[in-house]
């Protein structure tokens, strides 16, 4: 990325110059923009302006409210829960998926017979559907009839008739581990890409002077590989603090609402209670805090984008 | 792949040894991450004794082919298809656009850095937050279980991706072609159509996969916007779920009738992305 500025001023003056066509460039780019805009954009400004109003399943009260809706946003505990789930979430799964990804690309690193076939198999998590990993996991964990009860009987000496789906003590368990199963594939794969091309040279040099693993991994592999593993973290990050189909899947925010997510929890209210101005509030919100999330990681990071 | 295999280990020591302590952790761990995959699938083929079977079946007596068969006679099979049109036509119409919008950025400089950074930001953007807006906009316009309604969204949402990703592609395509064909006469048009779009074409195949599957595995859109003609699969599957008594069989042939075809498109960005790197190295 950092040749593009030569690169481009070539290609420009060189494609620009012969034909200087100048609407051409603005034609071949307004259908992607307009419908960025259209999805993007437009629902935003309607959403904010719907924020302000008092608009419920059964009042079409489209007054002037104020700030009501966000007020009342800050007396909905139910929201501040809902977040604080999200996080309890995000920040058990991140740093396993990380670490046991890590893991998992220095133990393929190596040569290994039949690599290529682990490989494939163990990507097979995270390509099924968020959606079809809860369903699965759903199957796996069903109190009578499920694998995981049986496994743990086993160990146990008797049967363990835990309800992993219902129990308040096991449900964030059973989501993490969920959650955990299907990406860190994802971060293993990126990580042994990203560890296969990290300076071997380098490496037997800090051999050759005795230095021990972890110093070798602090010095020379975490700098050469921060930048995929910051991406991937971003992404994965994202993605944990958006999280909906696995818990949809295998709890639907329950027992109660112990397990709802901000994801969840917006859901429920736009389309159960359908209470719409309020929800558009929240809409706005759920932007808020990522907005800021994203810029003060990508500013942490040094990411730049 | 092979810059993989060529890697040497430099700190192996004992080496028998570590192998054979490697070798059975990766069998240990491919077999828990596998497991759940062929728990999946092993459940569409069992009969129903089987699945309420306790202690539970790890392999079913013989393979059933009954449980696809309701699956196709209730008609339910059809939401994969619904799939299919929606993650196959957004994905095409998002190829096109993106990149041609991404040969603007790249080749024009439109719009400079910020029109890129914009385009970006449109990723970070939560689903969630812009569903309940254009569900009511989609209810406006009597969108809603429409086919259009759903492959305009999926199209928008991967359209910032498919240009970001087209930009690096396009950036590779030696600049002299172009500039050939317009001494030849074509137009600009024709040098994107009979130029651009060839010599990109390992980059579109990689980018498509990525985009089809991202529209495949959508459940919240699906959700909120569609009801009875164009339900997908990921939103048929939770169909299946009940309080107390899950249809586990129609669960299970249901995932995997959806999962197969995305197993068969990752096989797909395989071959293409080591078609890619070998066309970059031929290129040099």
């Amino acid at each position: 990325m950092t040749d593009t500025a030569t690169f481009d001023g070539n290609g420009h003056r060189a494609l620009a110059g012969r034909q200087p066509d100048w609407s051409f460039r603005y034609w071949i780019i307004a259908p992607a923009i307009l419908l960025m805009l259209a999805i993007g954009l437009f629902p935003l400004i309607y959403a904010l302006i719907v924020s302000f109003q008092g608009l419920t399943m059964l009042d079409n009260d489209t007054s002037f409210q104020g700030f009501a809706n966000y007020a009342q946003l800050f007396k909905d505990l139910r929201l501040w829960q809902s977040l604080a789930h999200t996080l309890l979430i995000t920040v058990i799964a991140l740093p396993v998926e990380l670490v046991l990804g890590l893991a998992m690309a220095y133990l393929f690193l190596e040569r290994l017979p039949g690599r290529q076939l682990f490989v494939s198999l163990l990507v097979m998590p995270c390509v099924i559907s968020p959606i079809v990993a809860g369903a699965t996991w759903r199957l796996m964990f069903d109190n009578r009839y499920g694998p995981i009860n049986q496994i743990l009987g086993w160990f146990a000496g008797h049967p363990v008739p835990a309800l992993w789906t219902v129990n308040p003590k096991l449900v964030y368990p059973a989501i993490v581990f969920c959650e955990i199963w299907q990406w860190t594939p994802f971060m293993f794969l990126i990580l042994l890409a990203a560890l296969s091309n990290v300076d071997k040279s380098q490496l037997e040099a800090a051999e050759i002077d005795g230095a021990g693993f972890w110093r070798v991994f602090r010095r020379i592999v975490l700098p050469a590989i921060w930048p995929v593993m910051a991406v991937a973290l971003l992404i994965r990050g994202l993605d944990l603090v958006r999280i909906f189909d696995i818990i949809w899947a295998l709890t639907s925010g329950g027992p109660g609402t112990m397990t709802e997510t901000i994801s969840i929890y917006t859901y429920v209210q736009g389309f159960r209670q359908f209470e719409v101005s309020y929800t558009a509030a929240m809409a706005f919100l759920v932007i808020v805090i990522l907005t800021v999330i994203v810029i003060a990681v990508i500013r942490r990071t040094g990411l730049v984008k | 792949m092979t810059a993989l295999a060529r890697h040497q280990p430099p700190l192996l020591r004992r080496a028998g040894v570590r192998l054979g302590l490697r070798y059975a952790v990766a069998v240990a761990l491919t077999a828990i991450f596998v497991f759940p995959v062929y728990w999946l699938f092993i459940i569409s083929f069992k009969t129903p004794d089987e699945i309420f079977a306790f202690p539970p079946v790890w392999y079913p007596e013989s393979l059933q082919l009954a449980n696809y068969a309701v699956l196709f006679k209730d008609g339910d099979a059809v939401t994969v298809g619904n799939s299919l049109i929606l993650a196959g036509v957004s994905t095409v119409i998002a190829m096109v656009l993106g990149t041609m919008g991404a040969y603007s950025l790249v080749r024009f400089r439109t719009g400079g850095e910020h029109l890129a950074v914009w385009i970006i930001s449109q990723r970070m953007m939560p689903p969630i937050a812009i569903v309940f807006p254009i569900f009511l906009l989609y209810v406006f316009l009597g969108w809603v279980d429409t086919y259009q309604g759903l492959i305009i969204l999926y199209t928008a949402f991967s359209l910032p991706y498919v240009i970001w990703m087209m930009r690096g592609y396009i950036e590779d395509i030696p600049i002299e072609l172009e500039e050939s064909a317009l001494v030849d006469g074509c137009t600009r048009w024709q040098v994107l159509w009979k130029v651009v779009f060839p010599m990109a074409r390992s980059g579109l195949f990689a980018t498509a996969v990525f985009t089809f599957v991202f529209a495949w595995n959508d459940f919240l859109f699906a959700l909120v916007l569609t009801r009875t003609e164009v339900t997908t699969y990921t939103v048929q599957v939770t169909h299946y779920f009940g309080g107390q008594s899950n249809f586990w069989a129609k669960i299970a042939a249901m995932s995997v009738l959806g999962t197969v075809p995305v197993f068969f498109t990752v096989a797909t960005l395989q071959r293409y992305l080591v078609r890619s790197i070998s066309m970059g190295a031929v290129k040099g």
